[in-house]
Formats: structure tokens, sequence, C-alpha cells
């Protein structure tokens, strides 16, 4: 702000230089007319250069004083009445951390600067029908009415290393870290870590957030082989890097090591029992609408039958694309598919499930979706009992921030038992919620 | 004696022509500054300055949308290898590009390093909201209009930075870059003239464009945008809006229609049916059309369709 109010101040010195130059010469011919338009136009020229020079400094400095407010510890506890975060930034420079100078004082703007991007996504489920008969322990149908999901998303540079990512999941029930981490971005030999707690790369679905799916809920083999809508959401560290490859195939592999829980999947029953997750992914353009997606991953921990049993899981995955550049925002489609292997340990024998989707998805208009599902997929319990079932999805885009969705979706249980349901979403998006990978 | 010449002279030649693949090769490779542009514009006034001296790419095709541009793999392929990333900014990329930079594994390019050039802080930015900003005016941008490369004054900025910044990462070579943005400078003076005096009849006219792209060339060439086909920033058209424009359109005698490559021409050419109006497909960018291969192409291409409509 201080440069902003310089800038003008120094237009109006330069405006008044001319004028007064103007009335001091006041037969101005015609060189000296367009030597003061020169003039002008140089001061017009330097205006928008301090303009620019203001713009930056402002986001200089708020990045800095983040840092500083973050590096620099609360400086007296005493005041305990005092709120936490928005008071303190103001104060920062006037504790004498950093002399770096203030823009707009500690006013409201200022304060938000330093804000990390804050998001909240609002994931509201209807639903009717259900299983028949009554539903199995296994199986757990969506409520007539539940608030899903909202997902508080706190994301920022950290500093010129890292980048913070957090998202917390605010259920029906309880509140959830769902992902926080930082990741490392000025790693040297092009490598990028990440450590906190993370959804891992097994596979597409896995490391989806819900608002960003095709549909209301995650296939059956999710559910029946990764750990549901959780998935595979553990606490450990990530590291990842583009592999040399011929000319345009983009290559890269990530290995992850978590604590080694993820529900109904691993379980931690000492500190050794480390899980690990392995990704290689391909990815081509055939050409510059079309691409090819592909990825093979592993799993790999100790499970909950017994402190000695282990899970290995093997997935491939595929995705092709098409979106036409020059009609990019009114026509698309994505055929997905997952096929996943699970071994799981656990007496009195090992089981080896197989589950797998197929899905496609086509963009009818700028605003309209279409898709669709096929599940299939045993248990990782119960290999010999596979889930079949297929879906229909519609989709609305009201806007970017906003979409309604209806899902039909069939499903033909391995005891017999059938479901048939009408799922209806709406998600909402407030905020400044930072892009997905693609 | 003259053949034993002869075939000394070809000995050398060869000898030259050897060290010189052998060499140059090299020497060129070392001095090339490897550049990533967000878009076709910027990568155009990095070639215009950079010269030889410089391998530009540019993400975002010319006849794409550069709000919504795929974040693919393959273009961290070419990220992880930039020495420079040129960026339009005021959160025109914000759907994009970050996830590509944390991604890239380039410590150079990350936001604040010294290859990250937000091209925004050269240029001269209109519209930029002064009251709070809401999701309720659309998909606005908080920090300005991020279209300002259409003013040929603000591609001048955009090339003495750039310039500036190039001379940065390879001090060796700044005076080539200068020379070259003087260069430019000239012709783009040049051009400007012309464009201005074809351009000068048709001051005040008044048009109706279908995203709000065009406030920085509006703005040079004295054009008079009295609405959009959007009833608001990123929002499709609606019928009721489209009824409001047809009407204003109407009433204010606006007889031209400027669209975007990238949009549905079925509202633009439904409101030209009512109104008696020409819908003129206009480039926002380099390489919109095969044709439009640089900067002063891009002003060509439609001051040339803009004078065609207005006649």
């Amino acid at each position: 702000m201080k440069s902003l109010s310089l800038s003008i101040a120094l237009f109006a010195v330069s405006v008044l230089t001319v004028s007064a130059q103007d009335t001091a010469v006041p037969q101005a011919n015609n060189g000296d007319s367009a030597a003061l338009e020169q003039r002008i136009k140089d001061l017009e020229e330097r205006i928008i250069s301090l303009e620019g020079q203001v713009r930056v400094l402002k986001s200089e400095t708020s990045s800095a004083q983040g840092a500083a407010s973050a590096a620099a510890p609360a400086p007296q506890p005493a005041s305990t009445e005092q709120p936490a975060a928005t008071p303190q930034i103001g104060e920062v420079p006037a504790a004498g951390v950093t002399q770096t100078p203030t823009y707009g004082g500690a006013g409201g703007a200022a304060a938000k600067a330093l804000n990390p991007d804050i998001s909240v996504i609002g994931d509201f489920i209807g639903a009717v029908g259900g299983n028949s008969p009554p539903p199995l322990a296994s199986v757990q149908p969506f409520p007539a009415l539940q608030m899903h999901e909202s997902e508080l998303g706190l994301q920022a540079i950290i500093d010129p290393y890292a980048r913070g990512d957090f998202f917390i999941s605010f259920g029906e029930e309880g509140v959830d870290l769902e992902e926080g981490y930082i990741t490392f971005t000025a790693l040297p030999q092009s490598f990028v870590a990440k450590a906190g707690k993370m959804r891992s790369v097994f596979g597409k679905v896995n490391t989806m957030h819900n608002h960003v799916l095709p549909w209301v809920d995650r296939p059956l083999v999710t559910t029946n082989l990764v750990g549901g809508e959780d998935g595979i959401d553990d606490a450990g560290f990530s590291i990842e890097r583009i592999l040399p490859a011929p000319k345009g195939i983009f290559l890269e592999a990530t290995g992850q090591v978590f604590r080694g829980d993820a529900d109904g999947v691993f379980k931690s029953w000492q500190n050794s029992n480390v899980s690990t997750v392995d990704h290689l992914r391909a990815y081509r353009d055939l050409n510059e609408s079309t691409n090819l997606d592909v990825g093979f991953s592993f799993a790999h921990g100790y499970n909950d039958a017994d402190p000695h049993f282990t899970t290995n899981l093997y997935g491939v995955d595929a995705t092709l694309r098409w979106k036409p550049l020059r009609r990019s925002i009114y026509h698309s489609f994505i055929a997905r598919s997952e096929f996943i292997w699970s071994q799981r340990e656990q007496n009195p024998s090992e089981q080896r499930a197989f589950g797998m989707y197929a899905s496609a998805d086509y963009q009818l208009g700028r605003r309209w979706f279409l898709g669709g599902r096929y599940d299939r997929s045993g248990r990782s319990q119960f290999a010999n009992l596979t889930d079949t079932g297929g879906s229909i999805v519609l989709t609305y885009w009201p806007s970017e921030f906003s979409q309604i969705r209806g899902q039909y979706e069939f499903t033909n249980y391995a005891e017999g038992r059938n479901s048939n349901q009408l799922l209806l979403q709406l998600i909402f998006s407030l905020g400044a919620h930072g892009a997905h990978t693609f | 004696m003259k053949k034993l010449y002869t075939h000394s002279r070809l000995a050398v030649l060869a000898l030259y022509m050897f060290i010189a693949a052998v060499i140059a090769p090299n020497v060129a490779l070392a001095k090339t500054l490897d550049i990533v542009t967000a878009t076709t514009d910027m990568a155009a006034l990095t070639q215009e300055v950079g010269g030889d001296k410089v391998s530009v790419e540019s993400i975002a095709k010319g006849y794409q949308d550069p709000h919504f541009v795929e974040a693919k793999p393959s273009f961290l392929l070419k990220l992880r290898q930039a020495d420079l990333l040129v960026t339009v900014g005021l959160q025109l990329e914000i759907g994009w590009l970050p996830p590509l930079v944390t991604q890239s594994g380039n410590p150079r390019i990350q936001v604040g390093a010294n290859g990250y050039l937000d091209a925004s802080q050269f240029a001269e930015i209109l519209d930029i909201p002064t009251g709070a900003v809401n999701r309720a005016m659309g998909d606005v941008h908080p920090l300005g209009n991020p279209h300002y490369w259409l003013d040929p004054d603000n591609g001048r900025r955009l090339a003495k930075g750039i310039a500036g910044k190039l001379g940065e990462l390879d001090p060796g070579d700044a005076a080539y870059f200068q020379q070259r943005f003087q260069d430019f400078d000239k012709r783009l003076t040049a051009a400007e003239q012309k464009w201005d005096s074809t351009m000068k009849p048709y001051r005040g006219r008044k048009v109706v464009t279908y995203h709000n792209s065009l406030p920085n060339f509006a703005k040079h060439f004295g054009l008079n945008v009295i609405g959009y086909v959007e009833p608001r920033p990123g929002i499709p058209p609606t019928p009721s809006h489209t009824l409001d424009l047809i009407g204003l359109m109407k009433k204010e005698n606006c007889k031209v229609i400027m669209v975007e490559p990238y949009f549905d021409l079925k509202t633009p050419n439904s409101i030209a049916r009512e109104t008696g109006a020409q819908v003129v497909k206009y480039l926002p960018s380099v390489g919109g059309e095969k044709e439009v291969t640089d900067y002063f192409k891009l002003f060509d291409y439609n001051i040339d369709l803009l004078t065609k409509a207005f006649q």
C-alpha cells in the first residue's frame, strides 16, 4: 500500500512538474509538445512498472511475513485471552523479529494475504432404495439424507523449498485428517518427497478425494479389497521421480512407506510393521487431444488376522482420455479401469481375491456429463464370494464450483441379495481449492 | 603444385567443418536457455527477445482456453528441464499450473525461485476489482484481468521485462537480448503506427465480446465493449441474459460480436441473427490459427478481421 501511494504521489509530482514546465514555456512549439508527450509516456511507463513492482512486493512481503510468523515462536504465551492467528500477524514486525516493511499495516487485507488458501467442499448425499432383503453386515447402504463430508482444505507454499497441504474431513460422526503433508519441491536430482499423512498412490481411485470422483460412491473393488472410502490413507513418507524414458513417454516411479494402518487392509501390530506402496506410472500423448495413462501398483503390509500375517495388493490401472483442445470446455471422454488382486494371509488358508471396475464418462455439453461403471469384486477375506454391480451417472455443473449428480446403482451381492439405489449428490465448493493433479 | 594446394585447402576446410561439427553444437547447447511458457503469447514474446539463444515451448496451445488446460504429465517432461517458466499470472493458470510446478521436481522454476517469472508484473493491468470480490460475480480474477497481452504497449513492456530476465539468467548474452529487444521495439513501433492508423476510423465503435478478454485491446484501439455474451465471467450464456444483450445491442446499434475460437458459436450466431450484427472469430492468442505464428501476425489478423467487420 505504501508503495502504491508512493507511486501515486510520484505520479502527482510528475504531472505537476510537467504542467509547471508547461506554464513556464507558454508558447510551446511542436517540438516541445512532442517532447512533453514523450515525457508523459515515459512517466506512464514508470508508473506501470512501479505498479507491477508493488504487486510483486505485496506478494513477496506476505509470504515473507508468513514465514516469519510461522518461524517465530509465540512471543509471550502470558496473554491467554488473545485469540490465535490473526492479531499476531500484525504484531510480528512490531515485535522486532524482522524489519520487513509492512504494506497496509495490520489491516484486513494484509492479514488475509498471510493465510493459506482456504477451501471448504460440501458433499451432500440423498438416497432412495437400498438392500433387499435387509442390509448385510459387510454392506453400508446410504442413509436417506446425509451431509456425507465437509472437506476443509488449507494449502500454502511453506518456504522456497516446500509446500504444505491439509485436508480435514468432517463427517457426520467425527473429524478425520484425510491428508496433511509437506511436499519438498526443491530437492536435488529431480526428486519430489512428501511426509505426513496422505492417500497412497495405489491405483487411481485411492488417490482421489470424494469430490473429484466421477461417481457418488466408490467402486466395489475399493470397498472389498482396498479399504473403502478411506482406502490406504496413512502416515508416512513418499518419494517420487520422473525416470528416463524414450521420447514422448512420461515414466514416473513412486515409493512410499507408511506406519502400516489402513482400516480393512493393513494393521500395524508393532512399530516394525510398516507398510509399503510402490507405483509406476507411464503416460503418453497419443495426439494433442488423446492420451493414455497406465499404472502398476504394489502394496504390502501386515493385516489384522494375526501379527505374522501379511497382505499383498497388486494393481493395474489404465485411463484413456480424450479432450479436443478447441472445444475443451464442451466435450471430453474418459474411460478408466482398475484391476486389483489381493493376497491375504489368514487362517485357515490364504485368500486370493480379484476385483475390478471399468467406467466411462462422456461430457455432453459445457454443463452435462453422462457416465457408467461396471463393478465386480471378490472379498479380501472370502475370495470365493464375488459381488457385481453397475451404475449410471448423470452430472450437471451449474458452475465450476458446484455440481449436482444423480446415480442409479444396482448391486448383486454374493449371498444372492440385491440392492437398487438412487443416489443424489450435491457438491459445493467455497474458497480457493488448489488444483488437483492430472 | 596447384593440385596439392587445392587438396590442402580441401583438407583444411574438412578439418574446419569437423571441428565446427564437434564443437559448435556443444557451444550452442551450453548457451541455450530452456524456457517453458504458460501460453503461446509469452512464448512468442520470449522468442522475439531470446532469438537463437533460447528454446521456447508453450504449454497451452493458442486455440485453447487458457483457463482450462489439463495438467498433463507430458508437460512435466518439459518443465523438469526448464531454466525458466514464464507465466501470465493474475490467477489465469491457477487451475492447472501449480500442480505441474510442484510435481516437476525442478527447483529452478518453483514459485519465488529465479526461474519463475510472472510476466504480469511488467504489464498495465485493467479491471482490478476495487470492492469485495465473491463468486456471485462468476469466475472473476481478483488480481485484475489476465488478458493483458492484447495491447501492443504491454507487448513491448513484457518483451523488455523478459529480456531483462533472460540477461539475468544468461549474463554472457545480456547485451544480445537487449539488442534483440531494441530491434523488436523498433519493429513493434512501426507496426503499431500502422495498426493505429488502420483502426483510427473505427475508434469508439461498439462491440460485444463473449468473455471479458479484450479490455486491453479495446483500450489501445479505442473500442467500446458494451457487453458480454457470458452473463458473468466463466458462466455460460443464459436465455434471459441473451435477451437483455440483444436489447442492449439494438439500442446501442452495436454490430460486432467478438468470439474467442474456443467458444461455441450457437448463442453468438443467434444474437447476430436477432440484431443484424456480425460474429467475428478473433484470436486472443498467437497460434490460434496456423498462419498466426508471431505476436505481429496476431494483431495483423485481428485488425484485418475487425476492419472488414466494421466496413
